[in-house]
């Protein structure tokens, strides 16, 4: 064997080494309970120290992207490793609760928080909240310019000024609450027209971002995204500020985080106390204090500074369940060739 | 099904007889030795049909109406177009680049050369992510088809500058020389010799481009620029919709049997040509690049500084902008040991599947074994997230024990890679003779032996380029790791996205610059291996 073969062998020798013993290092504890997270880590992570620290109850995360988690239990089927699947958006939960994959919420949990931001059915809990907004860039837009409603940025004054982000699940309530308010007419004639003024984004991280640049004179988000850029970058580097769309017209819209159980857990009391915990003041008060800038639901506890108080939000009168899995959204989205 | 003979039976026969003949011929006879070899490519065969025969089984819960509804759309057919021309215009440019980068890194004088057999492939190794913050940065209206072929032109270069270095090293001069000395001028030389010589190499390395960009979903989280793949995705992740992303996705499969036929016809012409090489390869003399020193290194300068340093610019100024940058701590190390050791043994497990897949097809070429060398392409051309489903759906009725861990995920990335590899080998393969390995058996060396002392060193280039590549690719595979990595177990590739998704880009910047600097680590191995070879001339 000559010198040059050695390494690249020695290479492979170590690594496989090294895999067989990371292989040992899974965990698979009988009384620990299984998150699959949709939400944002950080967040998840606090709620679950918090949580460990209170009950003793050991919980393994995995976090992934919401909508593929939620992909992967509908093929794991009644032989989920999961025992509670929290998610940043309701549709996906919605959709697993069509397929009869959710348990029941325990009714104390569900009447935590505010019912209209539960499952109908009982299926899954609210446990923080969005607002969806206007981002617009401070030197390019005068507050006075702003819209009241956002079916204005279909409009000819907005052309190509606009920026959203046709393939992120935020973007699909919007479309379904002017559906709701307004008719499916209207909804379309608006996409049509917010298509043909807009620059699209993959996802809302870089709309916010793109807009704060200048690069797209307002852009559709929902708030927390702006608070984390200026967490990101700092205040003296922001160079857009929010807009609330007038109260309870289309825009205004309210996104619910939502956490449900698995049907097929074994550990369904651990995971009828995690969720419990989710909506409890301690755990409302660790979102309220992580770097999410969610609201948290249960009342009276305070949102992090620098929020507009959720009590002062006059959203439209549409509840998640209302807004649905997003089927009719994602058929309109098909139909104008945004997705 | 004709195509895929290389010589067709004078009298047809059923195709069953036909299959069981191939089988037959592939481990009886005077050659035993491929028993081993036959073993290893049914596992390969058998591992990449796990996530087709899902896509099947799931496509086939569909009503004909519904197929219909899902593919007669306009935007279906707009999709369409919009891969096939990327993927058209792309395989032809990175071939170009892929050639003519490896040529002068290969044969030439050129200064510092070790640095750029480096520097050419790492963009392999750079999330798609990083490449698309760091266009949009310079250019934020950058969209649309040409600069989806530009950006995706150096992201996917590495796949054919990679096997082709590899041939370029290993080839034989002496024909090069012969040729020279019957009169053919320098460029006819390269025309029909050398370029001859590495086509399976440039073939292979266009195919794995073209399958790539099949399924590709980075030109649209970069430019926009809306592919086949979007349409996929949006069932998955919107609609919740399994069985029709699987029915959109088999169109994908459809398309690349369409790539993998074409191939295997130019291919096959390139074998016939091949050269049953002398025993003592002559070393390629480099050409004084003289005068031409200069716009060469000019034009890899702008290469790599477009491909490379245009992401690690957006990684800096990450790092010097963002305030969540932290100094690397305990778990951003243990998050890369985890990177090189799951994408590590991926890589050793699809090398050594690619091998008797490559040997078979190579070696032993009939019907059966020029199958499985097609179907082990497959896995290229389909979404990861296609590829990963299909492993928990199998692993949560067959083999849950090993669901979620670190075993599973290595094999997914091994048949996510599995291509990558074979072309590696296959161009290695084909450029050593045959005819060396029946010298040594009619010395009376036992097969086993054979194997070792001259079918071995024979194909170590390619071995090393296979095992670059998939190191390279798995260590930034995302959308498997996240649904297959064991519980608990963070890898740089998630940990990287759990920042981004935060907007914490600071603390995101170091876990990116870490992927790229551990797939420096099997490139600069294998650039080294590679000079060896130049230098000394001897395959061993």
């Amino acid at each position: 064997m000559n010198r040059g073969k050695l390494p690249l062998l020695g290479a492979v020798l170590a690594s496989c080494t090294l895999a067989l013993s990371a292989c040992g290092s899974s965990t698979h504890g009988g009384s620990a309970i299984t998150v699959y997270n949709g939400q944002h880590e950080q967040t998840t992570a606090a709620l679950v120290a918090a949580f460990e620290r209170q009950t003793g109850i050991k919980v393994n995360v995995r976090t992934g992207d919401e909508a593929e988690l939620g992909n992967q239990i509908l093929q794991e089927g009644s032989s989920s490793p999961a025992d509670v699947f929290y998610t940043e958006n309701t549709p996906v939960l919605e959709a697993l609760r069509e397929k009869g994959l959710l348990a029941p919420v325990a009714s104390s949990t569900l009447a935590a928080v505010p019912s209209r931001y539960d499952s109908e059915q009982g299926d899954w809990v609210g446990v923080s909240a969005r607002v969806s907004v206007l981002v617009y860039n401070t030197s390019q837009i005068k507050p006075a310019e702003l819209p009241g409603s956002i079916l204005e940025l279909a409009g000819p004054k907005w052309k190509g000024r606009v920026g959203f982000a046709p393939s992120e699940t935020d973007f699909q309530p919007l479309i379904t609450a002017i559906v709701r308010l307004d008719g499916l007419a209207t909804a379309e004639r608006w996409l049509k027209g917010l298509q043909a003024n807009s620059k699209t984004y993959p996802d809302n991280e870089t709309v916010v971002a793109q807009v704060n640049n200048g690069e797209s004179a307002v852009g559709l988000i929902n708030h927390y995204y702006w608070f984390r850029l200026r967490a990101e970058i700092g205040a003296g580097a922001m160079h857009s500020a929010l807009h609330y769309y007038a109260p309870g017209s289309p825009g205004d819209l309210v996104n619910v985080s939502g956490a449900a159980i698995l049907k097929s857990s074994p550990h369904r009391a651990a995971a009828q106390k995690f969720l419990a915990f989710l909506v409890s003041r301690t755990g409302q008060e660790t979102i309220a204090h992580s770097h999410s800038y969610e609201y948290p639901l249960r009342p009276g506890v305070a949102p992090a500074p620098g929020l507009r108080p959720f009590a002062e939000l006059q959203p439209a009168p549409l509840t998640p369940a209302e807004l649905g899995d997003g089927a009719m959204a994602l058929a309109l989205e098909q139909k104008l060739g945004l997705l | 099904m004709s195509t895929l003979a290389p010589s067709p039976p004078s009298t047809p026969s059923p195709p069953r007889a036909r299959l069981a003949a191939g089988w037959t011929r592939a481990w009886s006879g005077r050659r035993r030795w491929p028993l081993v070899s036959i073993a290893g490519a049914t596992l390969a065969a058998a591992l990449v049909l796990l996530p087709l025969a899902f896509l099947v089984v799931q496509a086939q819960k569909s009503g004909l109406g519904e197929v219909r509804h899902l593919l007669l759309r306009h935007s279906v057919a707009v999709l369409l177009w919009n891969t096939i021309r990327l993927a058209l215009a792309c395989t032809v440019l990175c071939a170009l680049l892929g050639v003519a980068a490896a040529w002068c890194v290969e044969r030439t004088t050129l200064p510092a050369r070790r640095l750029w057999a480096v520097a050419l492939v790492l963009p392999l190794g750079v999330p798609d992510f990083v490449v698309g913050f760091g266009w949009v940065s310079i250019d934020p209206a950058l969209h649309g088809y040409l600069a989806a072929v530009m950006i995706m032109t150096l992201a996917l270069y590495p796949l054919v500058y990679l096997p082709v270095a590899s041939a370029l090293a290993n080839l034989d001069a002496g024909l090069e020389e012969a040729a020279r000395s019957l009169g053919l001028g320098p460029w006819r030389t390269f025309w029909r010799v050398t370029l001859r010589q590495i086509r399976p190499a440039v073939l292979g390395g266009c195919l794995l481009v073209t399958l790539g960009l099949l399924a590709e979903y980075g030109a649209f989280e970069i430019v926009q620029y809306q592919t086949f793949t979007v349409a996929i995705f949006t069932e998955f992740k919107l609609g919740f919709d399994t069985v029709a992303a699987c029915v959109l996705s088999l169109v994908l499969v459809a398309l690349s049997i369409a790539a993998l036929g074409g191939e295997l016809t130019l291919t096959g012409r390139a074998r016939s040509s091949r050269p049953a090489g002398p025993g003592a390869r002559r070393v390629a003399p480099r050409v004084a690049l003289g005068r031409l020193a200069a716009p060469v290194l000019a034009g890899l300068g702008a290469l790599s500084g477009l491909a490379l340093g245009v992401p690690l610019g957006s990684l800096v100024y990450w790092m010097a902008r963002g305030s969540s940058t932290t100094l690397p701590s305990a778990s951003i190390l243990a998050a890369a040991g985890h990177t090189a050791a799951y994408s590590a043994a991926a890589a050793a497990l699809a090398t050594l599947l690619a091998v008797p897949v490559s040997a078979l097809a190579m070696r032993h070429r009939n019907r059966v074994t020029v199958l499985i060398e097609r179907l082990a392409y497959l896995p290229m051309a389909l979404p990861g997230l296609v590829v990963a489903l299909g492993l928990v759906s199998f692993s949560v009725r067959y083999a849950f024990s090993l669901y979620q861990s670190a075993l599973e995920l290595i094999v997914a990335y091994a048949i996510l890679f599995l291509p990558l590899a074979v072309v590696g080998v296959r161009s290695a393969m084909g450029q050593s003779s045959a005819r060396l390995e029946e010298v040594g058996r009619s010395l009376g060396a036992r097969p086993s032996a054979v194997w070792r002392r001259v079918t071995l060193p024979l194909i170590a280039p390619g071995l090393g380029a296979a095992f670059a590549l998939v190191f390279i690719s798995a260590a930034t595979e995302l959308t498997a790791t996240l649904l297959l990595h064991p519980t608990g177990v963070n890898t740089l590739a998630t940990q990287f996205w759990a920042y981004t998704s935060e907007l914490s880009y600071g603390a995101a910047a170091p876990y990116a610059a870490l992927m790229v600097a551990i797939s420096a680590v099997p490139a600069y191995l294998l650039s080294r291996r590679m000079s060896t070879l130049a230098n000394t001339g001897r395959a061993a």
